[in-house]
Formats: C-alpha cells, sequence, structure tokens
C-alpha cells in the first residue's frame, strides 16, 4: 500500500537547524543502524536489500539488491562508489539531500560497504557543487573522528574498517554514466566504456564496483531497521520506498518533495505544487530528467512508478516518424521513464520548439564525441532545432530531425544517445504541429552570421 | 624562477594521492588544487602537475581541456556560471543571462573589463525548483530573475576572489 504523503525516510532532517552536523544527525538517529548491520552476515543485507524492491533513483530503475548481487563472489577487492554527480536537467534532489542529511548518506555507505566486502568507498561529486562538496568533507571528517570511518568494527565476520574519499569532478554531464565516472575517478577524461564487462565484475582501478545513486544509497539505514519487507510495503508492486520528485518549471509551488510511489503526475501538480504559476493549463511535462520523452495533458494520470511510466496504455507511444513506433525491443514501443524524478512543467504559452533546441543544445555540448552518430548527431539536432525554433526552419527538418534521433539511438557506447534522441522523437510524436507550424512560418535561409540565437 | 606548488599546496597533493591506488587517479583534484593556486591552467601549470604526479603531460593536458571547470584562460576573480537549461529557461535564465551581459559589458564566455567577473552561460546546476540559478564561488544564487540582477551583482562584489589566492597568479606564465 501507498505511504502516506508525509511519509519520510531520506528528507527527515530538511529545514532542521545545523542538520548536517554530526551531533545534530546522531540525536536523530544517525548511525545507530551501524551494530544491526555489523551483527548481520553481509549476504543477509544483500538479501534484504532484494527483498526490499530497492530501484536505484539515478535513472535507470535498477534493482539495487541484483545490482549487489552481482560482485563475484570471493573477490579481494571491491569499490563502492557513490554517483553524486547530480546533472541531469530537471533533477535537484541530490544536492538538497548532501546539504541536509551528508550522515545519513555515510552511514548507507558504510553499511552498504560492509555488505560489498568494500575497504574503501568514493563519493564522486559534481564540481559544481562546491558547497555541498564541502559540507559533505566535514561529514566524512566527522565520522572519521568519532570512529565510524577508518576504525576497525566489530562485526559478524570479525574486524571491519573502511575508508571514504570524497572526489570532486569538474563540469561533465557525461561522468553521471558509471563507466564514464569510473574513468574520471581514475583520473581520465570522463569516456564511457564498453559493456560488458560491466562495472560490478570489472570497474574502479580493475576491480568489481558497485555504483549507487545518492538517494539510493541513503535508503539503506531505514531497510537495514525496519527490514526489507516493510521498505517493499511502502511502496508499490516492484518499487519499494518513497521516491523524491523535483518539480521545476511553470508550477507556483516548485520544490523537492518525498512522496508515496504511485501518485499520479496531475496530482503532484495540482494538489502538491498548486497548479501552474499561471493558473493556465498545462502543455507538457517531462516527466523525469530532460533525457525522458515527454508527456501530453492527456497522460498525466499514470502513477509516477518505473514500471508503470514504461507499460501504461495510457502513455503514447514515441514514433521515429508518423505512423512508425520507436521499439526497445521487439513489441516494446518506448512510452516514457521515470527516470531521475526530474519533473519539469510547462503551461500552454510555453514555446516547445524553443525549449525542445535547448535541450538539443545540451546533449550537443555534453557529448563526449567518442561514437560518431551522439558527437555529430546531437550536433545536427542542436543545429537543425535551434535554426527552425528561430524562425529559419528549411523543408523536411521536422522528419529529418527524427529521422537523425533514430539513427543515434542504439548505436552509441552510452546511453547518452538515447538520452538525446529519446526526447527528440518524443517531442515531435506529441507536439507535431508546434514544429510544423513554426516551419509553416519559417523566413527562409538565416542571416550571414547566424550561429543560433538565444530563445 | 621555474613554477612549483606552495609547500602547503604540495603537502595536500601528498594527502590526496594517499586516498587513490596510483598517482594518475588524483588528477581531478590536483588540478583543481593547482587552479585554486595558480588562477589558470596555464601549459606550465599543466607540465607541473604531470611531473608532480608522474603522468604524461599529455595525459594531464587530454583531462585539462575535457572537463569545463578547468580555465585555461585567465579568467575574472569571480566566475559567474549561470545556468540557462529547461527549468531556468521556462523562469527567464536568457533575460537574466541578457541582463547580466549588458550590466557586465560583455558576452557570456567573456570577463569584464575590470577583471572581476567572468560571465559563464552554464549547463544544469541542480537547482531546478529554485531557477533561474546562478553559482558564484561557492555560493548558489537562486530565483535570479532579470529585476535581481543587480542586487545580485552587488552581493557577489563583495565575495572573495575565487581564484589565484597566491602570489604566482599575478604573472603571465
Amino acid at each position: 500500500m501507498p505511504a502516506d504523503r508525509n511519509f519520510k525516510i531520506v528528507t527527515r532532517l530538511f529545514g532542521v537547524q545545523n542538520s548536517n552536523r554530526i551531533d545534530v544527525a546522531m540525536a536523530n538517529g544517525a548511525y545507530k543502524r551501524l551494530p544491526t548491520a555489523f551483527a548481520m552476515q553481509p549476504q543477509a543485507l544483500v538479501d534484504e536489500v532484494k527483498k526490499s524492491n530497492l530501484r536505484g533513483r539515478g535513472g535507470a530503475g535498477f534493482p539495487t539488491g541484483m545490482k549487489w548481487g552481482f560482485i563475484p563472489k570471493g573477490a579481494d577487492t571491491v569499490y563502492l562508489v557513490c554517483n553524486a554527480d547530480e546533472s541531469e536537467p530537471g533533477t535537484c534532489k541530490d544536492r538538497e539531500l548532501l546539504f541536509w542529511d551528508p550522515h545519513l548518506l555515510v552511514e548507507g555507505m558504510i553499511i552498504a560497504s560492509y555488505a560489498l566486502g568494500c575497504k574503501h568507498a568514493y563519493i564522486y561529486i559534481r564540481g559544481e557543487m562546491i558547497r555541498e562538496a564541502a559540507v559533505l568533507q566535514k561529514a566524512v571528517d566527522e565520522a572519521y573522528a568519532k570512529g565510524f570511518l577508518g576504525r576497525e568494527q566489530q562485526t559478524a565476520l570479525g574486524p571491519y574498517k573502511v575508508d571514504l574519499t570524497v572526489h570532486r569532478g569538474a563540469g561533465a554531464y557525461i561522468c553521471g554514466e558509471e563507466t564514464a565516472l569510473l574513468n574520471s575517478l581514475e583520473g581520465k577524461r570522463g569516456w564511457p566504456r564498453l559493456k560488458p564487462p560491466f562495472p560490478a565484475v570489472k570497474g574502479l582501478f580493475g576491480k568489481p564496483t558497485i555504483v549507487n545513486n545518492v538517494e539510493t544509497l541513503m535508503n539503506i539505514p531505514f531497510i537495514v531497521e525496519h527490514g526489507g519487507q516493510k521498505f517493499a510495503d511502502v511502496g508499490v508492486g516492484k518499487s519499494g520506498g518513497t521516491r523524491i520528485l523535483c518539480m521545476s518549471g511553470h508550477l507556483k509551488k516548485p520544490g523537492v518533495f518525498e512522496l508515496p510511489i504511485g501518485i499520479t503526475f496531475r496530482q503532484v501538480i495540482d494538489e502538491v505544487c498548486g497548479g501552474t504559476h499561471s493558473g493556465k493549463r498545462v502543455k507538457a511535462v517531462i516527466p523525469g530528467g530532460s533525457s525522458m520523452p515527454p508527456l501530453d495533458p492527456s497522460e498525466l494520470d499514470v502513477p509516477i512508478e518505473f514500471d508503470a511510466l514504461m507499460n501504461d496504455p495510457r502513455i503514447k507511444p514515441v514514433q521515429y516518424k508518423p505512423g512508425h513506433n520507436f521499439e526497445l525491443a521487439p513489441g516494446k514501443p518506448l512510452r516514457a521513464m521515470a527516470g531521475s524524478g526530474g519533473i519539469v512543467v510547462m503551461d500552454e504559452d510555453t514555446d516547445i520548439v524553443a525549449v525542445c533546441a535547448r535541450i538539443m543544445r545540451f546533449y550537443a555540448h555534453e557529448s563526449c564525441g567518442q561514437c560518431t552518430p551522439c558527437r555529430e548527431g546531437t550536433g545536427w539536432m542542436a543545429k537543425i532545432c535551434t535554426r527552425l525554433a528561430d524562425g529559419y526552419g528549411q523543408p523536411g527538418d521536422v522528419d529529418l530531425l527524427s529521422s537523425i534521433a533514430y539513427g543515434i539511438a542504439g548505436n552509441t557506447i552510452c546511453p547518452l544517445g538515447e538520452a538525446a534522441a529519446w526526447p527528440m522523437m518524443g517531442f515531435i510524436t506529441k507536439f507535431r504541429p508546434d514544429f510544423e507550424a513554426r516551419l509553416a512560418q519559417s523566413r527562409g535561409l538565416p542571416p550571414a552570421g547566424y550561429h543560433g540565437a538565444h530563445p | 624562477m621555474a613554477l612549483q606548488f606552495s609547500p602547503q599546496a604540495d603537502a595536500k597533493i601528498s594527502d590526496i594521492c594517499r586516498r587513490y591506488p596510483n598517482t594518475q587517479a588524483a588528477c581531478l583534484p590536483v588540478l583543481h588544487l593547482a587552479q585554486d593556486e595558480f588562477g589558470y591552467l596555464s601549459e606550465d601549470v599543466l607540465e607541473l602537475v604531470a611531473a608532480r604526479l608522474a603522468v604524461p603531460s599529455s595525459h594531464v593536458f587530454g583531462v585539462a581541456t575535457f572537463y569545463t571547470m578547468f580555465h585555461r584562460e585567465p579568467v575574472g576573480k569571480k566566475v559567474l556560471m549561470m545556468c540557462t537549461n529547461v527549468s531556468c529557461m521556462l523562469t527567464g535564465a536568457y533575460e537574466t543571462l541578457r541582463k547580466l551581459e549588458q550590466r557586465l559589458g560583455i558576452k557570456a564566455g567573456q570577463t569584464s573589463a575590470d577583471g572581476e567577473f567572468t560571465l559563464i552561460e552554464e549547463e544544469c546546476l541542480a537547482a531546478c525548483a529554485d531557477g533561474p540559478a546562478m553559482i558564484c564561488g561557492d555560493r548558489y544564487f537562486l530565483r535570479v530573475t532579470a529585476d535581481k540582477v543587480d542586487a545580485t551583482l552587488d552581493e557577489c562584489r563583495k565575495l572573495p576572489a575565487q581564484h589565484g589566492h597566491h602570489p604566482h597568479s599575478d604573472k603571465k606564465h
């Protein structure tokens, strides 16, 4: 049964004064779950996480317990890496989580490290988050001073000690992709790696590695304290726990909210966020970060849950040209995904083509350049969509955009290709009349020296 | 005098290297540190980092040019990172950016004539619910609509300089 809207797991300390100080955090329960976890066998912890139906909160929604289970038995060195490189447009939860409750993350990472047999864990935090990195580093220093880190603890397996290092990125969206993140952590360019081998087999410094999102790891202490079953019961279907939704765009009350999994888009927009700031109707909603195909107003009664967004027939399939569904697997059309929880709401006055063009410029800027379809394709989508938005569209541009997107998806090392292609195809599928109308108003060829104006 | 790290920075690099199984992994943290120390990453600074970490300078060059936060040219005392990505765009980020450009007399990507600010059009800064968002130093400025540009710039002027605390930063390498 879904939790009530006031039930909090990871945002309990939001708004509490000095909540990121260890004394305040400990007065609120931080590190109290460690003895319980250390009394268990690591495998029992992994089983508990499997039972919890915890799914990765970074975007893919992969079952966390299953991921943990991929670490080869008997591996001598194992790494745990927390992905705090939050940079998916529309997503702003990890920054808040790190600021308000860094000790919950440290505690979650100590427990996860013990479960995985990791002796040195890393937090890869986004470079621009200078203040959050300082808060996190202070929390880690405090945990060292109290002996939770860097000092041997008695466990069911004997003495156990873990170190934790905060590692700052330096401005590259691609480093949110886990293998790019690992390369970056190794001091290289953030270039994604071919998979397989998957990180659980060959990851950081060539060793078995688990990469988990901030919010994912912050749920672990609750699972240890209350059991996996309780966490699963809080959720819906195969999605345990709560979900943080980052509500932004044209909203009366935007914000970061921890809500029951299964709440619908319409409920969050109208009941939690007070509707649009203009009072006008919603025109489009990005359901889980800008990489996801958008929704139109007829699709907002679907619950915000990983499986529902992929399978609910109320969400129209994305098409790569009129009448042709884009399929993830034979017979399985792409609809939408819950992604990172970044929900962007646009009211009816929104210039959809300009928004799409801005999103395409983002992916063109962030493509790492390794794969030709992505490097060239994102660049062309950005140029063509921007000229269309600026009133210089050329005959056939709308279909050209879809066909470039179709040529990228599935043909690249990492999912940045899809992350650009899906919204491109999605925007055209759902808002084709907007694109066609802009094309019909085209003023012809752009003037000399045109490089794509601001929208 | 050949370029060198201050003794404090050098000790810090040794501490950083102890956190990783090899020195190459210290590339990003040491480049951050070098940028704080010298203001920007000139070729000499990259050579210094490469020598200190005993990795090829070609590797350090590749890394430094991959990440947007590493500056290869001198920047202003403070870098303004103005997000114009989707959530901020919807709440008026481009109007803010244009006003910033107008007030500073520069275009995004340039440094003001007084050397105070470098203005950068940034990608998503993970403050979407409070857009338009801008970073100056370690400070986030939220809901920076165009009408708040003057007050925000006044506040930014009062912040300490980010880069180049070290005497070396005044030299042209």
